[in-house]
């Protein structure tokens, strides 16, 4: 089914559809909410995993630390976060991260106004650029 | 009669409560996003609000994906500041009021709106945030709060028009309450900003600002714009704007302007902040 924000550069929209395939993945993320939970993932993250029955793809994508695909497979930034806190990394920097940007270039960004939104309303308007 | 007399729109960025918690407000950075608060806090001193409404949203941290509740209205005793992944933030427990709150429940869902009723909940830097940057660090916060958490994480959230219309129906709850009481209604969240995927840092300032404006020359056309605009002009995470129309619709259709606040960056986002006044 086409979705009328589907033409929007750069975003996955969470909705049911994306909730769905992403639960158990950001259930995950979530878990890392807590001390002890961020302790066990620490202590063996791949035997911490099984705990939840993710894809092979989505439990890939936490080890490798692959923000992007996570997103791509129903995860949810709010929850992705957790686990980027879990490791140290600040918002900003797996915004960064996201964008292929360097910090200081993203962090540079942002107090210029951020990103424009001129040429980033629509995909066509990214075509040959990505 | 308890009444409404003013309503304040205020982005809600956690940064901005970890620069008060570890005391780096004055650093060049962040003076400029607090400065514009001042003026709030003297007109929040002045007004005295026994209660707060405060409209936020929940970011996965009382809700996960088990459970995602459209609107849900906080009627518990009190609120504890939640953990959110680096240890609660060091502000006071929020106190609720609890009569005023089940008086709402009551009456807004007769009046047609099925709110969820929470006895227990946790809060996040969505409303714990908003009552810093008006209150600063008491040891108490001054007054009591109802807060109605707002889901804005997985879309579609309600939309524009329903806010809209469920401030209306809070309005009306807080008017046939029969306790001599003055309340102010915080809508947070916002503004333009994008945390995710290769869009991430997007501001758009001039339609920022154009949401400010029309707060008050055309709230009405306001809350009927579509999600989509939100999502692409305001970015995805921009869609918590949505919750400024509980607060609006609460308001007199002529409430005035008497304060307004505009900064990028702090953190990702555009912060964005309004105070509403009724008229006598």
């Amino acid at each position: 089914m086409n979705k009328e924000y589907d033409d929007i550069p750069g975003t996955f929209v969470f909705d049911a559809d994306r909730s769905r395939e992403g639960y158990h993945l950001n259930m995950f993320c979530i878990s890392l909410r807590l001390a002890e939970n961020r302790a066990a993932f620490q202590a063996d993250e791949a035997g911490y995993l099984t705990r939840f029955p993710m894809t092979k793809a989505q439990r890939q994508s936490v080890l490798d630390r692959d923000w992007n695909e996570m997103l791509r497979l129903g995860g949810n930034i709010y929850y992705t976060s957790k686990l980027a806190a879990n490791d140290g990394v600040t918002f900003q920097e797996l915004a960064a991260r996201m964008t292929g940007a360097s910090s200081e270039d993203y962090r540079a960004m942002m107090l210029a106004g951020g990103r424009s939104i001129e040429g980033n309303r629509y995909k066509s308007e990214w075509e040959g650029k990505e | 009669m308890a009444r409404i007399t003013a309503g304040v729109g205020v982005s809600h960025v956690p940064a901005i409560g970890v620069a008060m918690d570890t005391g780096i407000t004055e650093q060049p950075y962040w003076k400029p996003v607090f400065d514009g608060f001042k003026k709030s806090r003297e007109w929040i001193a002045k007004a005295k609000p026994d209660v707060v409404f405060l409209v936020y949203n929940d970011h996965c941290t009382a809700f996960s994906a088990e459970m995602i509740p459209t609107f849900a209205l906080g009627c518990a005793a009190e609120f504890p500041p939640a953990d959110e992944g680096w240890g609660p933030r060091p502000v006071p427990v929020v106190k609720g009021h609890q009569k005023l709150a089940s008086h709402i429940a009551q009456s807004v869902i007769l009046d047609e709106f099925d709110l969820t009723i929470m006895n227990k909940m946790e809060v996040d830097h969505g409303l714990t945030v908003p009552l810093s940057v008006m209150f600063g660090q008491p040891d108490e916060w001054p007054c009591l709060v109802v807060p109605l958490c707002v889901n804005v994480v997985q879309y579609p959230p309600p939309t524009g028009n329903r806010c809209y219309q469920l401030g209306k129906a809070i309005r009306r709850a807080v008017e046939s309450y029969d306790e001599d009481l003055d309340v102010v209604i915080f809508g947070t969240g916002g503004m333009s900003h994008q945390l995710q995927y290769k869009r991430a840092g997007l501001i758009n300032a001039e339609w920022d600002k154009d949401f400010l404006d029309r707060l008050t020359s055309d709230p009405v056309g306001l809350s009927q714009k579509p999600h989509v605009d939100y999502l692409r002009e305001a970015g995805s995470e921009g869609i918590e704007l949505v919750m400024w129309h509980v607060m609006r619709g609460a308001l007199d259709e002529d409430a005035v302007e008497v304060h307004r606040h505009y900064h990028v960056p702090a953190s990702n986002t555009a912060v964005g902040h309004i105070i509403l006044e009724n008229k006598e």
